[in-house]
């Protein structure tokens, strides 16, 4: 309720104060910084991290046969720690031959659909989670850099419209908490930026691992706006701007979350 | 399967202070929460954690619906010998997993 109140208050305070435009590069920060020194603490330390538990058992998965080829990732991709070095932070990517953004659970997916001839994963699940986190581990410290894929452009520009566009029965955009007032309080809480550079995270209010996508969908009823199915375009296109938007952050993945 | 993390180290000398620091997979359902059709999700704890030094018991604890998911646990214990640690964790639903580690004491 309380939480509820705080929205509306929000909403009555930023349309006031509108700053149009996004965060600077300098001015760029991880929610890390921001976080409490036990949650900081609980990041630092892979043993701490709950996240290592889908770690490892995405380390077990990689080299696991699965589908109707008995292949493994490790068959075609050999040892994660070098082929996958640096590739989450290139994530989403515009895929030309599907002719839409796919993010890393969905080219996991897809390499299990038509390289292993497995079936999918389903979204959140323990597998795909643990293989994502797996995959992004290796990302981790790695620069985030900003598609250049003129392709990959008009899903940015979607994804900005999507951002900036005002939803929900509270009628906020994405902007208005994480353009306009990053560092401020919401209901104790302090807004961050909300860079995607720890997905997927450990979040505490989750008590669970999460993509970027669960979080999506989590803002969205926040802001009391029906949510997209879970494979709607809307969320690939949000995910690339939301990369975009982070370029020049480093990768924490897998990150913790308050 | 539930995947534990256990964290000791290799090497201590006797009459050091070591920590120990445990992380184990659970989803600590507390029982309070309903589910979709409003009945209670049956509550699913780990209940008790002990930890044996050479089979004598150093360290126990007990849990409550109030412990967050996925617990980590961390204590101290003198090292006394070389030998085995040994870590349960027992529960609702039958959850018993052991794990077990050895120390050398110089």
């Amino acid at each position: 309720m309380i939480f509820r109140v705080c929205l509306a208050v929000l909403a009555i305070l930023t349309a006031s104060q509108l700053q149009a435009g996004e965060i600077a590069p300098e001015q760029r920060r991880s929610a890390y910084d921001t976080m409490s020194a036990g949650t900081r603490a609980m990041q630092d330390d892979d043993m701490a991290n709950p996240a290592t538990l889908w770690v490892l058992d995405g380390e077990a998965l990689w080299s696991q046969p699965a589908g109707a080829t008995q292949k493994s990732c490790a068959d075609c991709h050999g040892d994660a720690k070098i082929s996958m070095k640096g590739r989450a932070a290139r994530y989403p990517q515009f895929d030309a031959t599907t002719g839409g953004v796919v993010d890393l659970e969905q080219q996991i997916n897809y390499c299990r659909r038509e390289r292993q001839k497995a079936t999918p994963l389903a979204f959140e699940s323990h597998e795909l989670l643990a293989l994502s986190a797996w995959v992004s581990l290796q990302s981790r410290g790695a620069r985030i850099e900003a598609s250049t894929d003129p392709a990959a452009q008009k899903a940015i520009e979607a994804g900005r419209r999507l951002f900036t566009e005002r939803r929900g029965q509270l009628n906020l955009s994405c902007a208005q908490c994480h353009d306009d007032n990053w560092g401020r309080s919401l209901a104790g809480a302090t807004i961050p930026q909300g860079h995607p550079n720890g997905y997927p995270l450990y979040r505490l209010e989750w008590q669970s691992l999460g993509s970027m996508r669960r979080r999506l969908r989590n803002c969205l009823s926040g802001m009391r706006a029906e949510l997209w199915p879970q494979d709607a375009p809307e969320y690939d296109d949000l995910e690339i701007y939301l990369m975009s938007r982070a370029s020049s952050l480093t990768m924490e993945s897998p990150a913790v979350r308050p | 399967m539930a995947r534990a993390l256990i964290n000791v180290p290799p090497r201590a000398k006797k009459g050091d202070i070591i920590e120990i620091r445990t992380l184990i997979s659970h989803p600590m359902e507390t029982g309070y929460r309903a589910g979709f059709n409003g009945s209670l999700i049956p509550r699913d704890i780990i209940r008790s954690f002990v930890c044996l030094y050479n089979d004598i018991e150093v360290f126990r604890a007990e849990f409550s619906p109030a412990v967050a998911a996925n617990p980590f646990i961390s204590f101290h214990t003198m090292a006394t010998e070389s030998g085995k640690l040994t870590f349960r964790w027992t529960g609702d639903k039958d959850f018993d997993v052991t794990e077990t580690q050895e120390i050398v004491v110089e």
